[in-house]
């Protein structure tokens, strides 16, 4: 039962941070809902006991990405933007997109769902070992080759935006 | 060695270290060693010795797999698979890597944006290629599509002070974020369906399922979408003529050649793998997306005046050729698709490093009016590009006409009688715009101009991808046996 | 204990997604486009995590950890490259980037 309202309240603050976020006018406005999504989003993480995501969720999600939106706002005069039109001229085209992608949710949502659940209860995960401790289990073993593509991933990242905000290389 | 990194797992992957070593040592030594604009040239060696221990390890490889007799090495628990088709794409993006390099230097000299990064964003651009090729696990196809992606995104960027090429870069990761989230959404959906991420486990359980399952649909659906962006076929096209006319030209030829052909590999890594079962679902999809390409590719190019411009649409239509191979699905379209994706590679760099050379000091040279007469200025050159646009076209002594034949050939033998004539009448409307940039080169009057850019570098390229373009047209076996080698399973 | 099934996460997932989609095709804002896209990653890193509850594993949670590197990443040279834009222009407006049109 606490779960259920827990899931409906995190699920507002999904849902009702996202509708905020790419409806406000104002950037920083949407940069602060959009935290609240994200919170939202840590808090179903949590209820689906990913512990070690809610907390990168918080640290890397909120702490780094969210961050760094904001100071590119700070940086960037945005004054002259949000007195703008807010929406696209073709906005029917981006509106028969959406359309098209509720219908094909719903529609997937009608139809299949019901299959994808498995029988069988799902265990309590096992928490005798946390939930780190698995995770990292897993992912320096059967996953070492991704997370060492990562952190070139990472190098090309420090390097781009390096090679393209400075102003002399 | 342990046992989540065996031997086996280090001969697999022994070039991917190389490339991203040398990546990494390329931007170390700009740093220490040549401070000085003037010796940033030397970085090029660097990237020689990366690539050539990078073909050592795929040559090791392949004789591996010819005296073992093996139709493939899985390596991390069969994350990684060599097999045929992974060292034909691996080829590839080899030669391809090479060929540019060698032409980057002067040119990005002429740019005033000469800087040692861009070798390392080329090495480790590559680096992601490989593993878009050699990948069987949805995590590793997408950290390496990433991989690859985000070095494109910086390296179109990379005329930092000119407004098209921020906005070219701009408008390229925008786009490919956006169809990144799109396919991992679909990658989120196939991993609920099999509980695994190695791709055979996904393949096993959309196998299980019927065809128009909704939810292997919504999979389908969301991947296509992704995956189909990043080949740049039409209806998701948007970024790719803007991407090509703001990128440095270099980087242009390095995004439509090496970007697509590794996409076309992940592409085909997916629709041939986990969704194969799913072909009644995915086939009239491609048939849209595969005639839609066609359709604006061709028409759109009509009125371009810009070379680049006028390559990225054609680049479009060649990617709605390659499409119909994969629709028809039998073993002759699966060998066409890897003749075009080749034949494709060298024309398509070679067209565009005619256009490297006609960027001077003081004088951008992508319109097509600055070509004109070209033959009584630069008779090389204006001979090369005419073997290019002729194979673009698929005219029959070219490379060109080989990649179309296979896959006429397919469509006709898969009873896909209307997209054949579809496909052939597209070749007419080609030709026409192909015409008008050597009536320009040809016929117009030539005008006063400074000779053609020719350095060492641009006329071994020129010569490798001239003398490739017409070698496929001319004797195919042997190009033709390796595509054959190159089929999945 | 259990009594929020598998797919009411799928569903806000999916909810969640089609809304990151709408931001990113309706708005004209830059950095709100930027949102819109990292609100579609975490739509996706949700499901992510409700599959891996469900099939109780750890695979679904470390890909959404990717993702979310990815994300910064993207992030981070996105955001560069947003400020190069700038540099040149007063507005962060899309259709008034629009140097290169055919």
């Amino acid at each position: 039962m606490a779960d259920t309202i827990l899931f409906y309240i995190f699920a507002a603050f999904v849902l009702g941070g996202g509708v905020l976020t790419v409806t406000r006018r104002n950037s920083v406005h949407s940069a602060l809902w959009l935290i609240v999504s994200l919170l939202g989003t840590a808090g179903l993480f949590l209820l689906r006991q990913a512990e070690f995501l809610f907390a990168v969720q918080i640290i890397l999600y909120i702490g780094g990405v969210v961050l760094l939106i904001l100071f590119v706002v700070m940086l960037v005069n945005l004054d002259e933007t949000a007195r703008l039109r807010q929406f696209n001229k073709a906005w029917w085209v981006a509106l028969a997109c959406a359309v098209v992608v509720g219908i094909e949710i719903w529609y997937v949502l009608n139809r299949g769902l019901e299959t994808l659940e498995p029988g069988e209860a799902p265990q309590t995960a096992a928490t005798i070992e946390g939930n780190t401790e698995r995770l990292a289990d897993v992912l320096f073993s059967e996953y070492l080759l991704p997370f060492e593509i990562a952190s070139l991933l990472l190098l090309v990242a420090i390097v781009g935006s390096v090679v393209m905000a400075k102003k002399r290389i | 060695m342990s046992q989540f990194y065996t031997s086996t797992d280090h001969f697999v992957l022994v070039p991917a270290i190389m490339l991203a070593l040398f990546g990494c040592a390329v931007l170390l030594f700009d740093f220490f060693l040549f401070p000085e604009p003037r010796q940033r040239k030397r970085l090029v060696w660097f990237l020689f010795a990366g690539e050539i221990f990078t073909a050592a390890g795929l040559w090791r490889q392949q004789a591996f797999l010819a005296s073992e007799g093996l139709p493939e090495i899985t390596a991390f628990q069969g994350t990684l698979t060599v097999d045929g088709f992974s060292l034909f794409f691996n080829w590839i993006f080899v030669a391809v890597s090479l060929l540019v390099a060698i032409v980057s230097w002067r040119y990005l000299e002429i740019e005033g944006e000469h800087h040692g990064e861009y070798y390392g964003l080329i090495l480790l651009a590559q680096c992601g290629m490989y593993f878009l090729a050699t990948g069987t696990d949805l995590i590793t196809l997408f950290i390496g599509l990433e991989l690859m992606a985000l070095c494109f995104y910086v390296m179109v960027g990379f005329l930092r002070e000119r407004k098209r090429s921020n906005e070219a870069a701009m408008k390229y990761l925008l786009l490919g974020a956006f169809s990144s989230g799109l396919m991992v959404y679909g990658f989120s959906v196939m991993y609920g369906l099999a509980g695994s991420t190695k791709l055979r486990a996904v393949a096993a359980a959309i196998a299980s399922r019927d065809a128009w399952d909704p939810v292997v649909f919504l999979a389908m659906a969301t991947t296509a979408v992704g995956v189909l962006f990043k080949v740049s076929a039409a209806p998701f096209h948007m970024w790719a003529p803007d991407a090509y006319e703001g990128a440095p030209t270099t980087v242009t030829a390095f995004l439509a050649v090496g970007s697509k052909a590794a996409s076309f590999a992940f592409l085909m890594r997916i629709f041939l793998g986990p969704l194969e079962t799913a072909r009644p679902a995915w086939e009239p999809l491609l048939v849209l997306v595969a005639v839609l390409s066609l359709t604006i590719g061709n028409l759109a190019a009509i009125t371009q005046n810009n070379v680049k411009r006028l390559l990225a649409y054609s680049s479009i239509s060649h990617a709605g050729y390659i499409l119909l191979g994969l629709i028809a699905g039998n073993a002759t379209g699966l060998k066409g698709m890897a003749v075009y994706i080749l034949v494709y590679a060298f024309m398509t760099l070679g067209a565009f490093l005619v256009v490297v050379a006609l960027r001077r000091e003081n004088l951008i040279g992508e319109d097509i009016e600055d070509m004109a007469g070209l033959m009584h200025r630069s008779p090389g050159y204006a001979v090369l590009m005419l073997i290019f646009l002729l194979s673009l076209a698929g005219i029959p002594p070219t490379a060109g006409f080989i990649g179309k034949y296979y896959i006429f050939l397919a469509l006709l033998e898969t009873s896909h009688y209307l997209l054949a004539a579809l496909a052939a009448l597209y070749v007419a409307v080609a030709i026409y715009y192909y015409f008008r940039i050597v009536r320009s080169m040809f016929i117009s009057e030539a005008v006063a101009a400074p000779p053609l850019e020719s350095t060492v570098g641009l006329r071994v390229a020129l010569a490798v991808t001239g003398v490739l373009t017409l070698a496929i047209g001319v004797y195919p076996e042997p190009f033709l046996r390796l595509a054959q080698t190159s089929l999945v399973r | 204990m259990d009594s929020v099934p598998l797919s009411w996460y799928l569903i806000l997932s999916a909810v969640l997604f089609a809304l990151g989609v709408a931001g990113f095709l309706f708005r004209r804002n830059l950095i709100t486009i930027f949102m819109s896209i990292e609100l579609m990653l975490n739509a996706v890193n949700l499901s992510f995590i409700a599959f891996a509850y469900k099939l109780n594993q750890v695979d679904g949670q470390i890909f959404a950890f990717f993702v979310m590197v990815v994300a910064a990443a993207e992030a981070a040279v996105g955001l560069a490259i947003i400020l190069t834009v700038f540099k040149s222009r007063p507005s962060l407006a899309v259709d008034e980037v629009n140097t290169l049109k055919y």
